[in-house]
């Protein structure tokens, strides 16, 4: 039974984990770049939807905003950052990531302080406890569970099977022949950025409901983390990214679980170590052929 | 002239590819452009579609100006470029790969688009749902030329179609540009088998390190002295 719990309580960490790690898989899977900045975002959108509540409008509303600025964010990035960038060698692409990164950062501690705020989680998600089986479940965990999975499969959906997603999918494969089909790489590329960052915005909701705390270098280890989980995975695979979250999510878990709650990050970075010695391909990542 | 490129200068960095180059394909032609590896043919075709920037001159279709333009927007003015090795997206499937052709085109036509192209090749309607990676380099050519078809171009653009196949396939691949051309399609086709494109152009263009240094009929320059010497084995 004990197993059991710890197990729902990893899915529910891992599926935030997977909607962070899968804008770090798509961005890179389109233009081979590590976009640490991603990690960022989320501590935004945490600002975000923490400020409107704090000013007595509806929850709903901050939740919606809170992913509405994120993808404003992320795209604003892009067009300033990395589109003057394209022709760049990928070096200079990820250290400017750094740099917004680091930006990002620094701009919400010299705005809102470096002091952690709190941040109002029973009202996104009230904080009731069911008994389901013997197992002690909580309305966070259900929800972050459902919209986590819900959200992944819309996903699916997009890049399968509508006109969009085969396109990125295209553009992913071969920039100059998708250009050559009429594609239109530039809104190809945003469009992905768009994605990847509503997806991080849900997940920022989400984290911020079950460790309630915001600060401007919240989405640094998580950042970080969701990038291991990416790497995990296979970096550029959507359903990859899925899984790669899910098992970092259970890990770090489980290591908590077994009293040792001061090496979780250390075991993260380890399995990452590892990873990258041992396959680093990760689960499903294609060949790791230089693009010609 | 349906396709006029003027006095064209293209680098890649400090290399000099393209020389001031100028031809021209009227409307219903097959042209050819021969020369050996590395005489720019290539890089011609891809600043055609706008994948590279020239440095200096100008590439009119339909009497407009299209150098500076997007390559997108090229797509959609009726210009269809067949790459060179094919570049067909391995991961995705024929249909997939088929429907990409077709980005510009309205999504009605898609269907109709996709039957026409399944006549033509029948061979990738029995793989429409195949990944394409999946093909053999044969059903991979036969593909590409489908996709570049999906837009309904009224020019295309084929880079090198016959490369890597066998005398078999070559043939076929040589007899479907016919077909096409026969459709009312024109043909600007880059090939390093100079025998067999010579042989179906209307006119073709001998490009040297960058430069056209002779222009004519096919039959002039099947015929000619320094190309038998230099590109048909004597």
């Amino acid at each position: 039974m004990i197993v059991l719990q710890q197990l729902i309580n990893g899915l529910q960490l891992g599926s935030v984990y997977a909607l962070i790690a899968l804008g770090y898989s798509m961005v890179y899977g389109i233009i081979l770049l590590l976009n640490f900045a991603h990690g960022d975002i989320i501590m935004v959108g945490g600002y975000i939807a923490l400020l409107i509540i704090a000013a007595g409008i509806s929850p709903l509303v901050a939740v919606i905003a809170s992913v509405a600025g994120c993808t404003v964010l992320a795209c604003l990035i892009e067009k300033a950052a990395y589109t003057p960038l394209r022709s760049a060698p990928r070096i200079s692409l990820l250290i400017t990531a750094i740099g917004v990164s680091y930006f990002l950062e620094n701009v919400a501690q010299l705005i809102l302080g470096a002091d952690p705020r709190v941040f109002p989680n029973t009202a996104v998600i009230p904080a009731v406890n069911y008994n389901i089986g013997g197992l002690n479940v909580s309305l966070t965990t259900l929800v972050t569970l459902s919209v986590a999975v819900v959200s992944m499969a819309a996903l699916t959906v997009l890049v399968q099977k509508t006109k969009m997603g085969k396109a990125m999918r295209a553009v992913s494969e071969d920039m100059g022949a998708a250009q050559m089909m009429g594609i239109n790489i530039n809104s190809t590329i945003t469009f992905t950025f768009a994605i990847g960052a509503v997806l991080a915005g849900i997940g920022a909701i989400l984290y911020c409901c079950k460790y309630p705390q915001v600060k401007p270098t919240t989405g640094y280890l998580l950042g970080l983390k969701a990038f291991v989980a990416a790497v995990l995975g296979g970096i550029g695979s959507i359903p990859g990214a899925m899984l790669g979250g899910l098992a970092i999510g259970v890990a770090e878990v489980v290591v908590t679980a077994l009293g040792y709650s001061t090496w979780t990050d250390a075991v993260v970075f380890a399995i990452l170590i590892v990873v990258l010695l041992v396959k680093p391909t990760g689960f499903m990542g294609a060949s790791l052929n230089e693009k010609v | 002239m349906m396709l006029s490129v003027k006095d064209l200068n293209v680098y890649y960095g400090p290399i000099h590819a393209v020389k001031g180059v100028s031809f021209a394909v009227d409307q219903g032609e097959i042209v050819t452009l021969i020369g050996a590896n590395g005489a720019g043919k290539s890089t011609i075709l891809k600043t055609v579609s706008g994948l590279l920037k020239p440095k200096s001159g100008e590439v009119d279709f339909m009497g407009k100006k299209i150098s500076g333009t997007a390559p997108h927007k090229i797509v959609e003015l009726g210009i269809a470029h067949v790459p060179e090795g094919r570049r067909i997206f391995t991961r995705m499937t024929v249909e997939e790969n088929l429907e990409m052709g077709a980005f510009t085109a309205p999504s009605s036509s898609i269907e109709e688009g996709k039957e026409q192209v399944f006549q033509r090749f029948p061979r990738l309607k029995e793989r429409r749902k195949q990944t394409a990676g999946t093909l053999s380099g044969g059903e991979q050519q036969m593909l590409a030329m489908g996709r570049a078809l999906m837009s309904k171009p009224s020019l295309m653009m084929l880079d090198e179609p016959s490369m890597g196949l066998a005398p078999i396939l070559v043939e076929q691949v040589f007899d479907i540009i016919r077909e096409l051309h026969e459709a009312g399609t024109t043909i600007l086709l880059v090939e390093q088998n100079a025998q067999m494109a010579l042989s179906i152009a209307d006119r073709a263009y001998v490009l040297e390190t960058g430069k056209i240094s002779l222009s004519g009929t096919g039959r002039e320059l099947a015929e000619s002295e320094s190309v038998r010497k230099a590109y048909l084995g004597g």
